[in-house]
């Protein structure tokens, strides 16, 4: 890890402005993928802005639906009964993720922005286009197993987004409020938070360098209440998802009313699916409903030779979801 | 517990406890900007603590509460709290494993939640408690989760093992050890490559009855 310089900030401003002053400067709540990738030489900054003394806390319901400050950490949020019981798929999300050490370290914040596990970004021996933009990207034709078969580009298959809580997001309308150095506070939907890889593999969110997650609010509906997460992976406990499914439904007189889908693990970000929601509002629920759903989902898929898997696997994935969440 | 090796350790030798030597430099660091008149219970010096070090660059003075003790180590903010334990404070217990928080052989307490020190700076746990393998047991008395590990023979090389104890203590506070099942799930961050789970369980599990 290079050496830096540490910085406290008291306030939010001094915390951006210092980070619009410092190109090379990061914000550090958690640390949990900051510091790891920094040991990796993967990320070098010369100073860290440690923003958790920042008033960016608190679980609380709003007309807008339940606000979370950026900087509550994971296994509370998990474990809050305002959360556990209006949306319980960003609940499971949070407890399904990492362990329980690393959730009572990361906060919401960093784990919305957490960075790829594809293994080429991860090391520096390989060229990335997302770490050095233009070197090229060895997973097209490498080990891309765990990669992404949704929004990918010639320029990049990452998994951008590996984590699990930010499909949740994506599937219940989740809007994330970011302020940046002049104290200016924007809304931006989750759904049009993260950017595709394109040709700019290394844009990955709408994210200005001078602004910092401040929290995230989730519209308290029907659906989020009957909302259920579904992740598979290659074991039982504390590995990442190839496959993982964020479903939410309203369903009134045996007419699904009102359908949420995203899909985790297969896309180049967070994958909400309005093809399959669009094959679900105003069906009655069933498995044949459900497949044709799923399969609506994946149609766009572009698979590799070792992740080609992941097409039936997250179909499944999702019919297993819709299932038990209308059970 | 280890002897202490931080720069300011009291005259009295070794063996001796640093607690007077290490509170009075945390004393004077924590009331150098406000004044020592306002000294006040340990959370504000807390406070007052890392005010001072707002800003830190360089090697630099970081004070520490370990197992109850303050100590102050002199080192850059890029130190880790598992090499300050290890190296600085000579707090070996606490283990470095992956050092990328996969395995959790460097499991501590801070502020009663358990963390990865490698994934956790130094001078971001000024003025929390922390606490490691070596706070457990009370003199010769053993904490309870480390006699269960020794009754259920829940290790086999020992590397995982205060990572474990750490993590279970935490885990049965938690309230998350009310079944096998669920100590499996609440325990994944700590990996054994004996794997002696089986044994780890039970111990956790006699644990959390006996608690």
């Amino acid at each position: 890890m290079n050496n830096f310089s540490y910085y406290q900030a008291d306030k939010a401003k001094d915390a951006t402005s210092a980070k619009r002053a410092d190109k090379s400067a990061a914000f550090i709540a958690g640390g949990t993928t900051l510091l790891d990738l920094m040991k990796l030489n993967v990320e070098n900054h010369d100073q860290l802005i440690d923003v958790n003394t920042l008033p960016f806390r608190g679980v609380e319901m709003t007309k807008n639906g339940l606000r979370i400050g950026a900087l509550e950490r994971m296994s509370d949020v998990g474990e809050h009964p305002l959360v556990v019981k209006n949306f319980p798929a960003v609940s499971q999300s949070l407890l399904l993720a990492a362990s329980a050490q690393l959730r009572n370290m990361a906060s919401i914040g960093g784990n919305i922005l957490q960075r790829t596990r594809c293994g080429y970004f991860r090391d520096t021996a390989f060229p990335c286009n997302k770490r050095e933009p233009g070197t090229g990207c060895p997973a097209l034709e490498g080990d891309h197993r765990n990669l992404a078969i949704l929004g990918t580009s010639e320029a990049c298959i990452a998994t951008s987004y590996p984590g699990d809580l930010s499909v949740a997001l994506t599937a219940l309308d989740a809007v994330l409020t970011l302020e940046n150095a002049k104290g200016k506070q924007r809304e931006v939907p989750i759904t049009r938070f993260y950017l595709l890889p394109g040709s700019t593999p290394q844009k990955e969110t709408v994210l200005e360098d001078d602004e910092l997650l401040v929290a995230v609010t989730i519209p308290q509906t029907v659906a989020a209440q009957k909302s259920l997460y579904l992740k598979v992976r290659e074991r039982t406990s504390y590995a990442y998802a190839l496959a993982s499914a964020a479903v939410g439904l309203e369903v009134q007189g045996g007419i699904i009313r009102a359908a949420k889908v995203a899909l985790g693990g297969v896309g180049t970000q967070p994958w909400r699916s309005p093809e399959a929601e669009k094959m679900l509002v105003g069906k009655a629920p069933s498995e044949a409903v459900f497949r044709a759903a799923a399969e609506a989902a994946l149609r766009g898929a572009k698979p590799r030779e070792h992740n080609a898997f992941k097409v039936e696997m997250a179909q499944n994935t999702l019919v297993r979801a819709l299932s038990e969440v209308a059970a | 517990m280890t002897e202490p090796i931080t720069p300011d350790t009291p005259a009295g030798g070794p063996g001796k406890p640093a607690n007077d030597g290490s509170r009075r430099t945390f004393m004077k660091q924590a009331g150098g900007i406000l004044g020592l008149a306002l000294a006040p219970p340990f959370l504000s010096q807390a406070e007052r603590l890392t005010a001072l070090s707002r800003k830190v660059e360089g090697v630099s003075a970081l004070s520490l509460k370990v197992n109850g003790t303050v100590r102050t180590i002199q080192a850059e903010p890029r130190v880790t709290l598992l090499d300050a334990l290890r190296e600085y404070l000579d707090l070996t217990g606490s283990k470095k494993g992956c050092d990328h928080g996969q395995c959790g052989a460097c499991t501590v307490l801070v502020d009663g939640r358990r963390v990865n020190s490698c994934l956790t700076l130094a001078v971001m746990t000024q003025g929390k408690e922390i606490t490691t393998i070596e706070g457990l047991a009370k003199g010769e008395e053993l904490h309870p989760m480390q006699a269960a590990f020794l009754k259920h023979d829940g290790f086999q090389c020992g590397y995982c093992t205060p990572g474990q104890i750490m993590s279970g203590v935490a885990c049965v506070q938690e309230g998350h050890a009310g079944s096998e099942a669920e100590v499996r799930e609440w325990m994944s961050g700590n990996l054994c490559r004996c794997s002696a789970y089986p044994n780890i369980t039970a111990a956790i599990l006699e644990a959390a009855k006996s608690s």
